[in-house]
């Protein structure tokens, strides 16, 4: 078991920007060059090891070289130094349907893609009722694929890699394709992997999977490895050094906004008004925000945005909109908001508090996703799908 | 790197791109598989008509088939010219028409240029069966005994197709206006090949102030013996002249070195180029 699954030792991978990049033979001999190009290090010496069955994420800012190190891992790219070595069978989720021919029948891609993954025409054949039945395909299988819908389509390429029963697979971001419920079969399918041993390598932003699937993680930046370790910790350092960054970058100081009040901090409150970690479904709970005003403020208003961390938003109460506004506040205190019941599903959200005038035009402060908390699943939850419940109450009137 | 496991996925890969090849080709068309036999038969009919018919070309006299028929002198080489032609353009435009399996999947580059050959032989094979049926036909005297070596000749151009296809298939990813230039070069190779026209209507004069005449040119052009030889096994019914089928085979082999070779040195770099 302590053989490692992957090895990258010393991976450097050379990029080359082009100035000028002449891509004909007529345009090259008239300009008497072909390229002017400098280069540029997409990943920088970066050696990691991940052993067997161990799910091993690699996060990063955008454009920090970790979806550019899974490509080189998939082969697709040559490194220009280094070493990567990989033991077993390996299948690639780059994108989902990527050898798909659109005049060709699903049945003839999933042939055709499946060789291309490494799979023989036996094994495909056995596979192939999975393959269908997995990507909810049914019918459609004989009509050529450029009339299949988007999510088909992606379904189709998603179910073909994964039933490759790969012994390394390699996937970048592409858990965030297909509707809510397919995403679901995706992440039980994974951990169905994991369960059975495989080694999973994972490209994400998002960092409640990396965070769900993966034991150990790998955090780049400007293509050097930053940090290597336990998920939760890197992600911890990863996410509160975007934090800094994201306020200077906006502002040029951790505030955003006219400055005579400032929010100083954020907190959950739990059932007994003691301070938590997290919130819990269904049970009360409070967001408590600390609050100091430089001078006498009329009217303030707060408002929260709570969104997933992917950016979706999910609510912005305003406290104008409750009718909960002080003619004047001046020095510290906190605002609360309370819920008798929290209705946010479990999983991970960020906050992004606001103080604003009574017109709610002009921001005094903004703390940009000042709180990532999550949300437990609690002893009254009755629904997993989607961020939010209805609460609803059911009838049903039969024989009408 | 390449284990028997690898090179067994290779081979069901080969077969599945060729496959797709052969399927996309034709699909959503009329005629399907027919068509293609009606540009060669189209071909024939054109290059009957303005050499044997104004030109009044006759097929040198020899072997013992005593074949006398021009279109059939003609389709003896103009089919594996075609199946050469074919083969190369389609596997040098390969790499770059399949640009996002080359940059989203991995899995060894060649097969991109081998398949499309591969394709276009299976189309190849088609059409020399149906005309060995039309020469069987026609022929007073024909002996099956040379086929095998008809066989052989299209092992020889496939091989020297798929090296001419795996050089020059890489370098139109960084020049791609090779293609371009490769679709004038073969018209040009085409009529510096007695392919369309029988060698003795070929002016033996020298060329002014030189030494050089028009035969010499299509000496140096190892088309030339290709198509001599197909011609030696399919219409005169006789034996190949050996000598030729090593040169040839020299070519072919020589070319796929190089284009080997190339292609490794220069396929590295390929997902960042497309």
């Amino acid at each position: 078991m302590s053989d490692p699954a992957v090895v990258a030792d010393h991976v450097s991978k050379k990029f080359r920007l082009f100035k000028e990049k002449n891509n004909s033979l007529k345009a090259t001999i008239m300009r008497g060059r072909r390229v002017v190009a400098e280069d540029f290090w997409a990943v920088k010496d970066v050696s990691f090891e991940v052993p067997k069955g161990e799910a091993f994420g690699l996060i990063g800012e955008n454009g920090s070289g970790k979806s550019t190190m899974l490509k080189c891992l998939t082969r697709i790219y040559r490194p220009e130094s280094g070493r990567i070595g990989i033991n077993g069978k390996v299948s690639a989720l780059l994108e989902l349907g990527a050898g798909f021919h659109p005049e060709l029948s699903g049945r003839e891609n999933v042939f055709l893609n499946g060789a291309i993954l490494g799979l023989s025409q036996k094994e495909l054949r056995q596979r192939f009722d999975a393959i269908v039945d997995f990507a909810g395909i049914g019918k459609f299988i004989d009509e050529p694929v450029k009339n299949y819908s988007s999510g088909m389509y992606v379904r189709l390429g998603f179910s073909v890699a994964i039933n490759v029963d790969p012994e390394v697979l390699l996937v970048d971001e592409v858990l965030a394709v297909g509707d809510e419920a397919f995403q679901r079969k995706c992440n039980e399918k994974f951990a169905d992997l994991k369960a059975d041993g495989k080694t999973i390598i994972l490209v994400s932003h998002a960092m409640s999977a990396v965070q769900n699937m993966c034991d150990r993680v790998a955090w780049f930046e400007h293509g050097e490895l930053k940090e290597v370790g336990d998920a939760r910790e890197v992600i911890e350092h990863y996410t509160g050094s975007v934090q800094v960054e994201r306020d200077v970058d906006e502002s040029g100081r951790p505030h955003w906004g006219s400055g005579e009040g400032q929010i100083t901090r954020a907190e959950l409150i739990g059932a007994e008004g003691e301070v938590v970690e997290r919130l819990v479904t269904g049970a009360p709970g409070r967001i408590r925000l600390h609050y100091e005003m430089h001078e006498p403020v009329a009217q303030p208003v707060f408002s929260m945005y709570l969104s997933t961390i992917n950016g979706q938003p999910v609510s912005g109460p305003n406290s104008r909109a409750y009718e909960c506004v002080p003619d004047k506040l001046d020095g510290r205190g906190y605002v609360d908001l309370c819920m008798d019941e929290v209705r946010l599903l479990p999983g991970t959200y960020d906050l992004t508090p606001l103080i604003t005038d009574i017109t709610m035009m002009k921001v005094l402060d903004q703390r940009q996703n000042l709180l990532r908390f999550d949300v437990e699943r609690g002893g009254l939850l009755r629904e997993d799908w989607g961020v939010t419940t209805l609460s609803p109450r059911w009838e049903i009137t039969p024989g009408s | 790197m390449t284990t028997l496991a690898e090179y067994r996925t290779s081979r069901e890969l080969f077969n599945n791109l060729a496959l797709r090849e052969l399927r996309s080709k034709y699909k959503r068309s009329f005629l399907g598989w027919a068509w293609s036999l009606v540009n060669p038969l189209a071909n024939t009919l054109v290059y009957t008509v303005l050499f044997g018919v104004l030109f009044h070309a006759q097929p040198p006299n020899g072997g013992p088939s005593h074949l006398k028929v021009y279109a059939l002198y003609l389709l003896c080489a103009l089919l594996p010219w075609n199946f050469f032609q074919a083969g190369v353009m389609g596997s040098v435009g390969s790499l770059v028409g399949n640009g996002n399996l080359i940059k989203k999947t991995y899995f060894p580059r060649e097969l991109l240029p081998a398949s499309t050959i591969g394709a276009a032989l299976v189309s190849h094979l088609i059409e020399m069966g149906l005309l060995l049926v039309v020469l069987l036909a026609f022929g007073d005297y024909w002996a099956l005994e040379w086929l095998p070596m008809t066989v052989v000749l299209i092992f020889i151009i496939t091989v020297f197709g798929l090296g001419v296809g795996l050089f020059f298939s890489v370098l139109n990813v960084y020049f791609r206006d090779i293609e371009h230039f490769l679709g004038i070069f073969f018209l040009l190779w085409l009529y510096a090949t007695p392919v369309v026209y029988p060698t003795n209507l070929v002016s033996r004069h020298h060329f002014p102030g030189t030494h050089i005449n028009a035969l010499r040119i299509l000496e140096i052009n190892p088309m030339t013996e290709m198509a001599s030889q197909f011609r030696a096994t399919m219409f005169y019914g006789g034996a190949p002249d050996w000598k030729a089928v090593l040169y040839l085979a020299a070519w072919a082999f020589g070319a796929l070195a190089v284009g080997l070779r190339v292609f490794n040195r220069m396929e590295g770099r390929l997902a960042e180029e497309l």
